[in-house]
């Protein structure tokens, strides 16, 4: 067990290498640099690349940067005068990750119960409604949505209630959460509930349920102790994707919904060239990435014991 | 009541009756496609499919508008019988600009599924039929990829190689197929340890022809499932794209762009948001409803299940 964990560590650390190094090349091959834009002298254009370190050939730059990632330094950021990356991420991060948190609190174990619920009460009413909130889910780009969301929020409430329920953007109170979170997590709700339909389904349809029922259990004892446990299996591999999944979504829904979240300038790093900016939310973003795909692996091992780790692939 | 032996008569033994085949046999795809065929909503997907296929193939042709050509004195119209879906701001067609729109939309779905397939069932079929360490090489290359934030793989490329339609299929076929791959690998892990295989090495068949001719098309139920997941997943990553930014260029249009187009309008001009997003909304639904019959006809063991 520990040998293993130890083995995944070490790849992961390989990943994460190869994904700094490929990201750097790639950024370097881009056209331009991060001063391209700006109108300026060539000696104060040269001062302010000797400043960050740019004049220097590029294998000592890759090298320089990989040492200082070593101590935890992500660089200062080109663009965002004299702002650390560490500080722009402490700073930014933890609001995408409460919008993201609060997204994936809702939707799993709402994705999950919906699901539980239309298994049960298969081509009947309540799995008809589950299967068109989920089938309504998975259609709708998220954007549409939010777009659609405001419109009815910031213009037909208002006009019909004349007050604010929900703010359409901005960041601060728990009610300005409410939509954004709802619209990242639509996606994933509408997800889990269709795997978690299908996952029971197969687990309600096998034997050791019919000796289950065979000796006499009550319905909500098979239901809570044989058939949940056993079709969460594959629910369990897809959190890893969904983490991703609300990674990737948090950046349209900051955008549209004016949230302060690392998204933000991510997107801006790169249209800006801001090179320690996009290494620093690459290697941050994938860093986490491999972490959750990781812990994902170790819980999905922790629930199946049927899985010997150590043995054969993960 | 008493049985008597009169009650019952003989009768004359017939070899062959039992052996008798009452009805056509069917092979496993005629199988399948009979319970295809007997999905309604698989079926009603199919056809609504081929009508928003053959209506971007015909309908820019015959609109009597372009796509691209602005009338500034038509701006901004509602639905009208002369603009079935009004006009955007420069005054162009939005009828014309949706099916010509669906063109680009379902050829980056399409061009990068089969991309995917080509790439991701080769790959995956090498390492699962091989094995050992080329496996382990093989699937950690995957892994890396797979956690490579694809947006910012996306965003680099299209830099690099400039925007455009090819940049995005090419892009979208780099960053998917590693899950093509994964899917191809498991399914010939389990088909690799049958006798069909084992038979086709004594005959002396090389690797590559056992993958192509042998495994693949025993994993193609799978496959087809995946594939028809996979085009939507595509047209809603490029309208993802379009909302960021990086879409095609204009004047072309695709489905993603002309929502995005009408997000900006939303407060006036709600027809410019809603024909593209139903656009995408129905073709959406019509892929993942027809992948769904398409995997219950292919997999008997869950059908009627989902």
């Amino acid at each position: 067990m520990w040998r293993y964990v130890l083995k995944r560590m070490g790849y992961m650390l390989i990943t994460l290498w190869v994904i700094v190094t490929l990201t750097f090349v790639m950024m370097h091959a881009v056209p331009g640099d991060p001063f391209t834009s700006e109108k300026m002298t060539p000696v104060v254009l040269a001062n302010l690349k000797a400043k960050y370190g740019l004049d220097l050939p590029l294998h000592k730059q890759y090298l320089i940067y990989l040492n200082n990632l070593l101590h935890g330094d992500f660089g200062v950021s080109m663009r965002n005068q004299n702002r650390t990356v560490n500080e722009l991420v402490v700073r930014h991060f933890p609001v995408s990750a409460r919008l993201g948190a609060m997204a994936l609190v809702y939707a799993v174990p709402g994705g999950i119960a919906l699901g539980v619920l239309a298994a049960l009460k298969r081509n009947r009413v309540p799995d008809r409604l589950a299967m068109l909130i989920s089938v309504l889910g998975i259609s709708v780009p998220g954007f549409v949505l939010a777009t659609l969301l405001q419109l009815l929020f910031g213009v037909t409430w208002k006009r019909w209630f004349g007050n604010v329920l929900f703010p359409v953007a901005g960041w601060g109170e728990l009610r300005h959460m409410i939509l954004p979170a709802f619209c990242l997590g639509m996606g994933t709700l509408a997800g889990y509930t269709r795997m978690m339909r299908t996952s029971m389904l197969d687990v309600l349809g096998q034997d050791y349920i019919k000796t289950a029922r065979a000796k006499g259990l009550s319905s909500s004892e098979i239901i809570w102790r044989h058939a949940l446990r056993n079709s969460m299996l594959p629910v369990v591999t897809m959190l890893g994707t969904t983490v991703v999944f609300v990674l990737l979504g948090s950046l349209v829904v900051e955008q549209i919904f004016a949230i302060p979240g690392l998204g933000k300038y991510f997107a801006q790093s790169v249209t800006t060239n801001d090179y320690t900016l996009i290494l620093g939310t690459t290697v941050f973003y994938a860093g986490l990435l491999i972490v959750a795909l990781f812990l994902v692996d170790m819980a999905y091992a922790l629930v199946d014991p049927r899985i010997r780790i150590g043995k054969g692939k993960a | 009541m008493e049985l008597s032996r009169e009650l019952f008569e003989r009768l004359p033994s017939d070899a062959g009756a039992h052996e008798q085949i009452s009805r056509p046999s069917l092979t496993y795809w005629q199988d399948a496609f009979r319970r295809l065929r007997k999905n309604r909503v698989a079926m009603i997907s199919l056809i609504i499919l081929a009508i928003i296929t053959l209506f971007a193939i015909v309908a820019p042709m015959v609109s009597g508008y372009a796509y691209d050509t602005a009338d500034f004195a038509a701006s901004l119209q509602l639905p009208s019988s002369k603009h079935w879906f009004g006009t955007d701001s420069l005054g162009r067609d939005l009828w014309t600009r949706i099916w010509f729109g669906g063109r680009i939309s379902l050829s980056i779905g399409v061009i990068s599924a089969l991309l995917n397939l080509i790439i991701g069932a080769l790959y995956g079929g090498i390492a699962g039929y091989l094995g050992g360490r080329v496996d382990d090489v093989m699937m950690r290359i995957v892994e890396i990829i797979y956690t490579i934030p694809e947006l910012l793989l996306l965003i680099l490329l299209m830099m690099i190689m400039g925007s455009g339609l090819g940049t995005i299929i090419l892009a979208m076929a780099v960053l998917n197929w590693v899950g093509m791959a994964r899917l191809v690998r498991g399914q010939v892990l389990q088909l690799k340890q049958q006798e069909f295989v084992l038979a086709a090495v004594t005959l002396g068949a090389s690797p590559i022809r056992i993958i192509i001719k042998h495994l693949l098309p025993n994993a193609l139920g799978p496959i087809l499932v995946s594939l028809t997941m996979t085009v939507p997943g595509a047209i809603f990553f490029e309208a993802f794209l379009s909302f960021i930014g990086l879409g095609v260029k204009a004047p072309v249009a695709s489905w993603g762009t002309l929502a995005s187009e009408g997000k900006d309008m939303i407060l006036t001009f709600q027809h410019m948001l809603i024909y593209p997003a139903a656009a995408i909304a129905i073709t959406m639904l019509a892929f993942n409803l027809f992948g769904d019959g398409l995997r219950d006809a292919l997999d008997p063991r869950l059908r009627g299940r989902d």
